[in-house]
């Protein structure tokens, strides 16, 4: 049982009561909600005569259904304009602040928390999102609901909860040029497999996660949930305070010392214990790149597709099952593979430093004919530094289109799509079999970089070799 | 308006006919794609689960095969229900008609979410999962009897009485029991401790 890490300090910190049965009732410091996966648990504190208890520490958006054309209400689809006038009277109703389309502030719910300063080192946040773990690149314990969770949340401010056993990932060595923490967190779910976090929160850990941006830091906890851990998190450290430094919603004046000196006590210390550790060396990973049909299914990009002795016996129906979807062979260099549409975006690739990099291979360059290519920053923010700094224009003279903010292609639930049998290459998170819009779509998850580099080349293509040139 | 079918108060045992979905990491997506997530209620999501498997599978998929409309009961594999958090894909489920899963393991959200609906998720070793998938496979209209309490699955087959063991905790094993899952009003009636806990929130004063 783990002992004196972060997870275990916070958890602490939120217990309400030991409920019937052994399951804790914890306190959720920050609850995020969006059109999704809240109208149905508004409509459950109704029925039950229950209000929303702390308003305050509800934060709305809009993300999962926006167009990223026109943003212009009403929106052409009536289901998705209906799902966001319900978000709309809802959180008037109960007090609750929503950050709308032109505010200034909407985007992805887990790119608009951490940068307006809401999503703070020893908070508990949760959200009707998996990829909530996201928030626990600031040293929170983060973790997606179910949309009962949510009415529990909304009416109690807290939820019944098991304790998670904590897993450290540990990793020496740096990143090589080239390579990003998307490789590194692709190659972790390859290594470990996506079952390999059920019952347990993954502490990111060593010299290689020291060393990321907290966007970065972001990214792989973003993922923590494709290896099955609902939530990730790296401990609060010098890094994580510069970047809550100044932020709307983050501490000023005397709190900021206060809040700084408590972050700092949270991290997990040297007497910590876990009940596992894995592992890696960072500078011995490529880029990184799915060819099947979970997020556990990759490869470096100068590798094969395995074959089914390369594979666990009891992976090899999983296998067969991606080959036949795919529609490829074992043995098959995945470098060179065709793509027909190139996303650069989500809540795990979608923010300025993403952009950034895709656009160092993009400029002065062009889109492959016949390929669709389209950037879609993560919130307005992003979208509005992007901007400052000319990339939009830089992404259009390369022939990628320039999108309004949302969700967009990573789950398709906006007119963003893949037709019929195309194969995607997609900075997001799921390459599951219909994830992106169609039926028989194919996705191939990777770094936002190497995304651009399919989209110059129209095929899979080593990043490093457009970075050399 | 509860639909007086669905799960409610107590849930010691679920009794009927099994499906048998075979495969590990069968993600929420398969079980409900997104487009159908545009709504405001769940009401209309079971005949939209595994949507696209059904269209690709042209009647073979086992939600569509006559042998298995009405069955309650979900024969799964490993790691089901991986991926989104989505509620949409237990309740699409629930509303095509099933009232438990038996698999070798879920994702956590999952379960969870099919926890908080009263639905409950047991789990069975490697081998003894094998078994009964095979058992129910070998006649589709077999009749269980899953004990919630006692975590086994009863059937009586041709060649007399067979009895696997199954897995639960016991923490999710006493909610249902003592009908429990649904616990909202006791998270809320706890309002002093959830007080004590906020005032204790060193981040609730920056």
């Amino acid at each position: 049982m783990s002992s004196g890490t972060l997870y275990d300090k916070v958890w602490d910190l939120h217990q309400v009561a030991e409920l019937p049965g052994g399951a804790t009732q914890l306190f959720i410091g920050l609850h995020l909600i969006h059109e999704v996966t809240s109208p149905q648990a508004f409509t459950g504190i109704r029925d039950l005569g229950l209000g929303v208890r702390h308003p305050e520490l509800t934060v709305a958006t809009v993300d999962h259904i926006v167009p990223t054309t026109s943003q212009a209400r009403p929106f052409a689809d009536p289901l998705a304009e209906e799902m966001l006038a319900t978000l709309e009277r809802n959180c008037s109703e109960y007090g609750i602040t929503l950050h709308g389309i032109g505010s200034g502030r909407q985007g992805i719910v887990h790119v608009i928390a951490p940068e307006l300063g809401l999503t703070q080192p020893g908070m508990t946040v949760a959200c009707g999102d998996s990829h909530t773990s996201t928030h626990g690149a600031f040293g929170a314990i983060a973790f997606g609901i179910g949309t009962s969770q949510v009415r529990d949340v909304l009416a109690s401010q807290s939820l019944a909860m098991n304790k998670l056993q904590v897993k450290r990932i540990w990793v020496d060595g740096a990143l090589q040029p080239g390579v990003y923490a998307k490789d590194l967190v692709l190659h972790v779910i390859r290594s470990l497999g996506v079952k390999a976090g059920v019952g347990y929160a993954y502490e990111f850990a060593g010299p290689a996660i020291e060393a990321l941006s907290m966007e970065e830091r972001m990214t792989i906890c973003n993922m923590a949930i494709e290896g099955g851990a609902r939530c990730g998190y790296v401990n609060p450290d010098a890094t994580t305070f510069a970047y809550l430094k100044e932020r709307e919603f983050a501490p000023t004046g005397e709190a900021w010392g206060r809040a700084v000196a408590w972050w700092g006590s949270l991290a997990s210390g040297p007497e910590a214990v876990f009940d596992a550790e894995e592992r890696f060396d960072a500078s011995s990973i490529a880029p990184t790149i799915t060819w099947g049909i979970t997020p556990g299914q990759g490869l470096g990009v100068d590798e094969k597709v395995p074959s089914l002795e390369e594979t666990e016996p009891n992976e090899r129906p999983l296998t067969e099952e991606a080959y036949r979807y795919m529609d490829l062979a074992p043995g098959t260099p995945i470098a060179g593979l065709a793509v027909d549409v190139c996303f650069i975006g989500s809540c795990t690739n979608g923010r300025l430093s993403d952009l950034q990099a895709a656009a160092a291979v993009a400029k002065g360059r062009q889109v492959a004919p016949g390929i669709k290519a389209f950037v879609v920053p993560g919130s307005e923010q992003v979208a509005a530094a992007a901007i400052a700094e000319g990339l939009d224009g830089l992404f259009r003279e390369a022939g990628f289109e320039w999108r309004e903010p949302g969700c967009s292609m990573c789950l398709a639930m906006n007119p963003d799509r893949l037709e019929g049998r195309q194969i995607s290459a997609s900075s997001s998170n799921r390459n599951f079999k219909g994830r992106q819009g169609s039926a028989s779509g194919r996705t191939l998850l990777m770094s936002p970089a190497m995304v651009a580099a399919a989209a110059i080349n129209g095929k899979v293509t080593d990043v490093r070799d457009l970075l050399k040139a | 308006m509860t639909n007086p079918a669905f799960p409610l108060g107590p849930i010691p045992s679920v009794s009927g006919s099994a499906v048998v979905l075979r495969g590990d990491d069968i993600d929420t997506d398969r079980i409900i794609p997104a487009r159908f997530l545009k709504c405001v209620s769940f009401d209309g999501l079971g005949a939209q689960a595994f949507a696209d498997d059904r269209i690709e599978l042209k009647g073979e998929h086992p939600f569509d095969r006559p042998a298995h409309q009405g069955a309650s009961i979900l024969l799964a594999n490993r790691n089901f229900g991986c991926g989104s958090s989505r509620e949409h894909a237990p309740q699409a489920l629930m509303r095509w008609g099933i009232r438990a899963i038996v698999a070798e393991s879920y994702a956590e959200i999952f379960f969870g979410n099919c926890l908080a609906l009263g639905i409950p998720c047991l789990g069975a070793e490697h081998t003894v999962m094998l078994a009964i998938q095979a058992a129910a496979a070998a006649q589709p209209n077999l009749q269980f009897q899953l004990d919630v309490g006692a975590a086994k699955l009863h059937a009586k087959l041709s060649g007399g009485e067979q009895t696997w063991p199954l897995e639960l905790g016991a923490g999710p094993g006493q909610m249902l029991l003592s009908g429990q899952w649904n616990g909202t009003a006791q998270l809320v009636g706890n309002g002093a401790a959830l007080q004590a806990t906020a005032a204790r929130l060193p981040y609730l004063g920056f």
